[in-house]
């Protein structure tokens, strides 16, 4: 899915060369879009659940608070706000706790899959020529093969587990973040200042690093936000087909939804609050990163 | 910017239109599903939801629950198990006699039978089956292919693999015109109920060379069938024929009007790919189809309140946590021990389990011949776990769990949900334990089969009436599944198998769940029902409880 | 025109080769091998071995590398140790299911999508822009599984407008000669059939067709945005021309261009959506199929498959490069 999330990137950005007053006035753009601050308060919600999960749930995550039977599931009561899971939890207190493992999710998949394609974008976009040639074939034959399909195989390959689950959502993003990292390289060492720097001498090393790099990452970091609220949506995928956490017992939103389908006839709210969850959470990633995004653009400026 | 574009509004109209065409189609009139099925007009078409396409129409060469679904109503064996139970009972053969030393089969055929293709069913086709059978070379020999003769009659006239025993079978003969004796090469008491089997169906010997049935083409690599019989040409003696088949769509029957038995009163069944238990509740709730197998217990209710009726086949199934005796911890019989107390299985089997099932206490059902209770229980109890730890002498014992994803089965519905269970069991009386999941196949099954998991979640579904078909399955040798040897156990179930006094062998096999029981390889704790459903105007279904019906009964009204 | 075709055709070779040799050594790192899951319960270790002897997995892998290179030359991909059908046929079945779905998603998702798209853009900063924004961006956020599920229970189950799965009805009488069952329902002539196999589409279509739909109102947008600054746009205000005239002309066919890219790049996440729309509605595609062969360890069905995606996602790309050039002839590559 975030496979072509990078394509609107790619296509939408200008690469500009971010100027001394964008940041104040990106933040002014940002604070006066609706659209941003619903983004924001969603996602503090979400980190402020994940971090306080402990504190504010009522009952143990892993523990059975009553007895049920397969047809026979408690919905929402004043005790139980979600009613109780097909293990007798109570399920606010999963939804609470999941919040904390699908930020570990998000943000440990983003970790990895963007040092991954920084490392590969800079490389070809550092060196160009052959290595610029080789990485990118390399990338495009991995972008040939669609991102979903290459999680699941990836996920197969390395057995199950949190840990593969999080490596293939990583992976899937790799080449993304090396296409949109050496695009604005090439787009950045074109520009007038590189120019300038080179030709007063300036050591290819300490441009790259001083200049290039710094410059290229503010559509990196956009995209940063928008790939939390695909892995997470992306991890739920994968559980649906049978890709997730060793031990059941974790109270993963992924999971959770994909292993209560079933339960949609018999419980059908135990089948949509991690659906919700996933989607309030990965909401704010996407809203916050969309309005970023167009803050940061010189091109919306007016 | 001199071009000649389309105009707004042009795209406008275009996408009003296919808007358009979507929502006129979407409500569109008399193609509607949910009324279809229902619809008396369409005379009496049977629409069963299968969990996925048979993988081959020959009886001989499928193993699998989703062919044998369909092929039980094209074929049929010589004997077959009893309505709603498992014992033996005439089929194509109207009655049979064991010999004094269990070696020689003699069976009476049923006179007048024909197969669909007009060839007279005698002894003489009776035999070319089992010659057919016994002379498989090549793919055919592979236990991928024809499984259960391999585990019934153990090899062929000419073994290609080394590892392949000595045959079982030592030849038929056509007394006869309706008269088979069929020869064993040792005694067995187990073979006449394996015959129920749906692999050992007689199809037409004519139809199997016209259609070339054994034939192998592709390359040395990738062998595959080239012969149609499996696909488009199942020939049989059964109340239904074969009609068509689009892989992944549907596949036809139609009623075979010159069965030789009661005819058939459904005039066509199809059958339809739908791979979760859940999305065919769905479509039966829906009115798409009329039945299917495999019901979640979740949907249970829901079907019963969209006025579906719920069909009970008996429990002929176990469901067991196993151990690997390969791990130095689980040869410590105190742990086991632990572990079989440990474990709250009333409260799994009540929690994740539907109407029905009950908490198992040995290797093979409750209801099956031989099976007393005159064996050590394991009552749940945590102080008894804790104790036996203690006495152990094992600090901090840590267990590695396996259990399965991808996977649902009558005596494991939610292989995740027993596993948090037990898991906060084996946690309370002390155990530390380390939970570790793959999908079902290929990942789980090979490790558990190599003895990889020193605890594990399986269990089995009888394929006959046999008590040589559960403990046998297990115990009889040893395997790198549960890696021990016992030879008091191996002993008396090998005795079990080759004895041919009914008593006698009734005596042996509750010696064998007493030794067992001792022994702890493993802890059985759940039997249960497995349910199908049907629309309301499905009448005359008979269950069976290893899932050989024929639909010959059933009727719409 | 000509010379870039081939020159971009020629590109494929070399990604393909190295495409080919990675799928060939990732099915084989994946744990467990076809013989073990085609023996699935019954696998004990000799029953393995003689089923890996039978299929030639017991030689050394670049043997059994070149041995399947030549095979596919010659236009022989094998066979399915799962399905026990030949590659190509299971290709053939499944492929057109998959392709009917993603042009209905794509469908869809154009069709929605560009209009929510212009009109967000014409009012920029406006409610009804934040509000498609926002609206589409909502589908990006809901796992597809969760989303076919939902429809599902609300228009199949729940109201029966819809059927709930598969891709035709059963009691229909079918002949499919093109394995599109839309188009064979045309060219049969049989209405009711072509009704009935549209239907069966628009449940599955708009689930998987969600994120797409997202993906075009936001670079519809962007690129009208983009064009509405334009000096020629403003040039052609200033000139007087008519709104229709300049919206028709100017804006929307240049804001084409990237809308083009992106509808070209939607190939693969189509098929990767698709493992888990078809799953959802039981609906026999390729995507399912892929993702069956990777739990059965088909070897032959994803070597194949993979590369064949492969090869649909370089040419629709290509064709997308193609189409680009014909509508703007700054970028016609001569």
């Amino acid at each position: 899915m975030s496979l072509s999330q990078a394509e609107v990137v790619l296509a939408g950005d200008s690469g500009d060369g971010a100027g001394g007053s964008l940041g104040r006035d990106a933040w002014r753009r940002l604070r006066r879009n609706p659209v941003a601050i619903a983004g924001a308060i969603l996602v503090f919600l979400f980190v402020a659940v994940a971090l306080l999960a402990p504190w504010l749930a009522p009952f143990p995550p892993d523990k059975p608070v009553g007895q049920v039977t397969p047809t026979s599931i408690p919905g929402p009561s004043a005790e139980h706000w979600f009613g109780l899971d097909d293990l007798g939890r109570d399920e606010f207190t999963r939804i609470l706790w999941g919040a904390r493992w699908s930020l570990v999710i998000g943000v440990v998949s983003l970790l990895l899959g963007m040092t991954g394609g920084l490392l590969l974008g800079l490389l070809a976009g550092a060196f160009g020529g052959v290595v610029d040639t080789v990485v990118m074939r390399f990338v495009d034959m991995v972008l040939a093969i669609p991102g979903l399909l290459f999680a699941i195989g990836v996920a197969a390959m390395l057995g199950s587990g949190l840990e593969a689950v999080m490596i293939a959502i990583a992976v899937v993003n790799v080449p993304i973040f090396a296409r949109l990292l050496r695009g604005q390289m090439l787009a950045q060492r074109q520009s007038d200042y590189v120019l300038a720097a080179t030709s007063v001498g300036v050591r290819r090393r300490r441009i790259v690093l001083g200049h290039i790099l710094p410059n290229s990452l503010t559509p990196v970091i956009v995209q940063g936000t928008l790939t939390l609220a695909t892995a997470i949506v992306d991890a739920a995928g994968l559980a649906f087909l049978g890709l997730s956490s060793n031990d059941p017992s974790i109270p993963e939103w992924g999971r959770m939804l994909a292993d209560t389908q079933r339960y949609l006839s018999s419980a059908p709210l135990l089948a949509v609050f991690p659906g919700l969850a996933i989607i309030f959470a990965a909401l704010g990633f996407t809203l916050l990163g969309e309005s970023l995004r167009e803050a940061l653009d010189p091109k919306y400026r007016r | 910017m001199r071009r000649n574009g389309m105009p707004l509004r042009g795209t406008l109209a275009v996408i009003a239109g296919t808007v358009l065409i979507i929502s006129t189609a979407a409500c569109g009139g008399d193609a509607e599903p949910g009324a279809t099925a229902t619809d008396a007009a369409k005379g009496s078409t049977f629409i069963f939801a299968s969990s996925a396409d048979p993988s081959i129409l020959d009886p001989a060469y499928h193993s699998d629950g989703e062919s044998s679904r369909v092929t039980n109503q094209i074929f049929e064996t010589l004997v077959t198990t009893e309505k709603g139970g498992t014992g033996v009972a005439p089929s194509l053969a109207e009655s049979w006699e064991v010999s004094e030393d269990a070696k020689t089969y003699t069976f009476k055929l049923h006179q007048g039978v024909k197969f669909h293709d007009g060839e007279v069913f005698n002894a003489a086709a009776v035999c070319a089956n089992f010659e057919r059978w016994y002379n498989f070379t090549g793919l055919s020999q592979s236990d991928s292919v024809s499984y259960y003769w391999v585990t019934v009659f153990r090899g062929f006239a000419k073994n290609e693999s080394d590892t392949l025993g000595k045959s079982l079978y030592g030849g038929c003969a056509a007394k006869d015109d309706n008269t088979v004796e069929l020869k064993l090469t040792e005694p067995s008491a187990a073979v006449l109920s394996a015959l129920t089997l749906s692999s050992f169906a007689i199809a037409s010997p004519k139809a199997l060379k016209d259609y070339k049935a054994d034939e192998v083409g592709g390359t040395a690599e990738s062998p595959l069938f080239t012969g149609t019989f499996g696909t488009e040409h199942p020939v049989g003696t059964g109340p239904f024929k074969f009609a068509s088949w689009t892989r992944g769509d549907k596949l036809e029957l139609v009623r075979n009007d010159d069965y030789w038995g009661e005819k058939a009163k459904l005039s066509k069944i199809i059958y339809r790919p739908i791979e979760k238990a859940a999305d065919r509740a769905q479509a039966l709730r829906a009115g798409s189809v009329h039945a299917f197998d495999y019901a979640d217990p979740a949907d249970l209710e829901s079907l019963k309140s969209a006025g579906v009726q719920v069909i009970e086949r008996a429990p002929f199934n176990m469901g067991y946590l196993g151990f690997s005796q390969k791990t130095k911890i689980m040869q410590n019989q105190k742990i086991r021990q632990a572990i079989a107390h440990a474990i709250n299985r009333e409260n799994v089997v009540k929690t994740k389990y539907g109407a029905g099932a009950k908490v198992a206490n040995a290797f093979m059902p409750d209801s099956l011949w031989s099976y007393t209770e005159d064996f050590a229980k394991y009552d749940y109890s945590v102080d008894k776990a804790k104790q036996l730890i203690a006495e152990s002498g094992e600090a901090n014992p840590t267990l590695e769990f396996c259990y399965p994803s991808g996977v649902s089965r009558a005596y494991m519905v939610d292989p995740a949900g027993n596993f948090q269970l037990m898991k906060a069991d084996l946690e309370a009386a002390g155990f530390k334990v380390n939970p570790k999941t793959s999908p079902w196949s290929p990942d789980y099954l090979n490790t558990t089969q190599a003895g990889d998991c020193p605890l594990f979640m399986l269990g089995w579904n009888g394929d006959f009436g046999d008590p040589d078909n559960f403990l046998g399955t297990f115990f009889q040798s040893f395997s790198s599944q549960w890696s021990f040897k016992n030879e008091p156990i191996f002993k008396v179930l090998n005795d079990a198998e080759q004895e041919p006094d009914q008593a006698k062998r009734e005596e042996l096999y509750k010696q064998a769940n007493a030794l067992i029981a001792e022994f702890v390889p493993g802890v059985p704790y759940a039997q249960s029902p497995s349910f199908s459903a049907a629309a309301k105007n499905v009448q005359g279904w008979e269950p069976s409880p290893v899932l050989n019906d024929v639909f010959a009964t059933i009727s719409l009204s | 025109m000509l010379r870039f075709v081939v020159r971009r055709l020629a590109l494929l070779v070399p990604i393909l080769l190295g495409l080919s040799i990675l799928l060939f050594l990732w099915v084989r790192a994946l744990p467990g091998g076809p013989a073990e899951a085609l023996l699935g319960e019954r696998a004990t270790p000799e029953a393995v071995e003689r089923v890996r002897r039978l299929y030639g997995l017991d030689r050394p892998w670049y043997e059994q590398y070149f041995t399947w290179v030549g095979n596919l030359l010659r236009g022989d991909l094998g066979v399915s140790t799962r399905t026990q059908h030949p590659v190509l046929e299971e290709l053939l079945r499944t492929f057109p299911a998959t392709m009917e779905l993603a042009l209905t998603a794509m469908i869809f998702a154009v069709g929605v999508g560009i209009p929510l798209g212009y009109f967000a853009a014409r009012r920029h900063g406006s409610w009804l822009d934040h509000l498609s924004v926002a609206g589409s961006l909502f589908g990006i956020t809901i796992p597809v599984f969760f989303l076919g599920y939902m429809l599902k229970f609300v228009f199949a189950e729940k109201l029966g407008i819809l059927p709930t799965d598969g891709r035709q009805d059963p009691l229909l009488d079918v002949v499919h000669p093109t394995g599109f069952y839309v188009l064979d329902g045309l060219v049969s002539g049989n209405l009711e059939a072509f009704a009935d196999a549209f239907q069966h589409l628009i449940l599955p279509g708009i689930a998987l067709g969600t994120i797409p739909l997202a993906i075009v109102v936001r670079i519809t947008r962007a690129s009208v945005l983009d064009v509405l600054h334009e000096d020629y746009v403003r040039t052609a205000e200033a000139k007087g021309l008519k709104p229709a005239t300049i919206r028709g002309r100017h804006v929307l066919r240049n804001a084409m261009l990237p809308i083009i890219t992106i509808i070209g790049l939607q190939v693969g996440l189509l098929l990767g959506g698709a493992v888990l729309t078809e799953t959802v509605f039981a609906f026999p595609g390729f995507g399912k199929f892929i993702a069956d062969s990777i739990m059965a360890r088909d070897y032959a069905v994803l070597q194949g498959f993979i590369l064949f995606t492969a090869v649909v996602f370089v040419l629709v790309n290509l064709l997308v490069d193609i189409a680009y050039g014909l509508i703007d002839p700054r970028v016609r590559v001569a």
